[in-house]
């Protein structure tokens, strides 16, 4: 199988006769989850991931105390895979919750400060849950495109004498000013690959995640065994850059 | 006083009562409760005479002795290998099964067969506590390279390569693909031209998804026919015409 993707790559093919910089058909359903104060599922072929978004308030920490809080965590459930184990969180299950979340950090999407209820005292928490539901490969940009969805769609839960009320939603949302959108660009042999499937990934030698923000990146994560060389890293930005664009426009705005 | 209360290819529910009174026998997937039988499973209903048969929709491959069956090797031990055969015990490759060479003490094994290796093997015997013995005696037996292994329901296997083996076949002409079809529901699949390979991979993804279809035979060449038709216009003009005679004369002969 390995291989076989080796040998169909060098005649310019791969396992699904997609080109190489073409991604499979991308869906993105903004509030599928009712109890969520946000949430999103996204749909890559047969990758479906799904996120959610929990507001809380809590004390900010010391460092920063006017900040509000987001915390990204993911499970990787052996639903979506025969290979996950249930358990403590994986390896890889942190690797994909620090890249959706150096995503969004990094970039700086959040206004933080509009999230503070009493300096050093109260601020929102944003807990952003990543849950893939069955994983063909591309956990990552599936799951940095949920992630970010679910964030735009989230509304803040009404906060009254000190007590959340979760059961009424008021307009506001979390205040976002850009839209950060990850690609993930697979290298084998010597050729570039732009959302693998779980077949590619396998046979993958390295991988840089990049999360860019119109022209400009704002976060990056290198994976795989192989050493890339700088030429290959440009042409992958090149090729993140061009690919984010499309994704952006599967979002609202 | 014996009644039947299901039709040949009807789909059943477990729970569901198929005959009532004695002149009918439960046969696999169904059993008697006082006078009547029971299904056991969902699928489809299958009258042999007396016996009333269900031939499960989907569930676990489960083997059976000279069973040719695709398998993956996931361990090596000084024993031989182990391979993964859809099952949920261990599927064990020994060392004498394995070739007709001699090796000898000490020898790499990894040189033969490798973790992650995909073989084609028959089960030699399948013992009470549910251990399996694999051979790769016997003709066509060996390691499958260059190609790729896709997965489809096991008990759909017999829909796959058809009444004597015309389902298959057609998809092996039309493609030039080689396929071969493990009882495990695995399948292997290796063609010189990627585009028909994907064409293959398709057309057995659809045969898995909708095997209690009517006339599923004629309608997966008609996907073969558009496919590929389609495909040569692209590429060449000459081959256009090619396939117009071919369909014309088609014509002709019905």
């Amino acid at each position: 199988m390995k291989s076989h993707v080796h040998t169909l790559a060098e005649k310019g093919f791969r396992l699904d006769n997609r080109k190489f910089d073409e991604y499979r058909p991308v869906k993105v359903e903004y509030s599928p989850l009712e109890n969520a104060e946000g949430s999103a599922r996204v749909t890559m072929g047969k990758t479906v991931v799904l996120a959610g978004v929990k507001m809380e308030v809590g004390t900010p920490f010391p460092d920063t105390p006017d900040d509000g809080v987001l915390m990204v965590n993911s499970e990787l459930l052996p639903l979506a895979n025969p290979d996950f184990e249930s358990g403590p969180p994986s390896i890889e299950a942190i690797e994909l919750s620090r890249v959706v979340d150096r995503g969004i950090r990094e970039s700086g999407t959040i206004d933080t400060k509009k999230l503070c209820i009493k300096k050093g005292e109260k601020v929102w928490m944003v807990l952003l849950d990543i849950y893939p539901m069955n994983d063909d490969g591309n956990l990552f940009d599936a799951a940095a495109l949920a992630g970010i969805a679910a964030l735009q769609d989230a509304k803040l839960p009404e906060y009254k004498d000190e007590k959340v009320d979760y059961t009424k939603k008021t307009s506001k949302g979390i205040p976002l000013s850009k839209v950060p959108v990850e690609c993930t660009v697979v290298k084998i042999d010597n050729h570039l690959f732009i959302d693998p499937s779980r077949e590619e990934e396998k046979a993958a030698d390295a991988r840089l995640t990049i999360a860019t923000i119109g022209k400009q990146l704002c976060a990056m994560q290198k994976g795989g065994d192989q050493a890339l060389t700088d030429k290959e890293i440009e042409e992958m930005v090149d090729l993140a850059v061009k690919k984010t664009e499309e994704l952006r426009k599967l979002l609202k705005k | 006083m014996s009644e039947l209360l299901v039709q040949e290819k009807e789909v059943v529910i477990p729970g569901q009562i198929l005959a009532k009174g004695m002149d009918f026998l439960p046969a696999h997937g169904t059993f008697r409760e006082e006078d009547n039988i029971i299904s056991s499973m969902v699928g489809l209903v299958n009258l042999n005479g007396r016996l009333i048969k269900i031939i499960p929709l989907t569930g676990p491959y489960i083997p059976r002795r000279d069973d040719v069956v695709i398998g993956k090797v996931v361990d090596i031990g000084p024993w031989g290998w182990r391979v993964d055969i859809r099952w949920a015990y261990q599927a064990m490759l020994s060392l004498k099964d394995a070739t007709q060479e001699f090796i000898e003490r000490g020898t790499d094994l990894t040189q033969f067969y490798n973790i992650g290796d995909i073989l084609m093997v028959r089960i030699v015997n399948v013992s009470g506590s549910k251990v399996i013995d694999l051979g790769m005696k016997g003709p066509g037996l060996r390691k499958l390279t260059e190609g790729r292994m896709i997965q489809i329901t096991p008990s759909k296997v017999p829909r796959l390569i058809g009444k004597q083996g015309s389902m298959i076949t057609m998809i092996k002409e039309k493609t030039e693909t080689r396929i071969l079809v493990g009882q495990n529901g695995n399948v292997w699949i290796s063609g010189l031209d990627p585009i028909k390979e994907k064409v293959a991979v398709d057309a057995i993804d659809i045969i898995d998804k909708e095997s209690q279809s009517e006339g599923l035979t004629d309608s997966i060449e008609k996907y073969l026919n558009d496919k590929l038709g389609i495909k040569k216009e692209k590429k060449v003009e000459e081959k256009k015409e090619e396939v117009k005679e071919e369909k014309e004369s088609k014509k002709k002969e019905k």
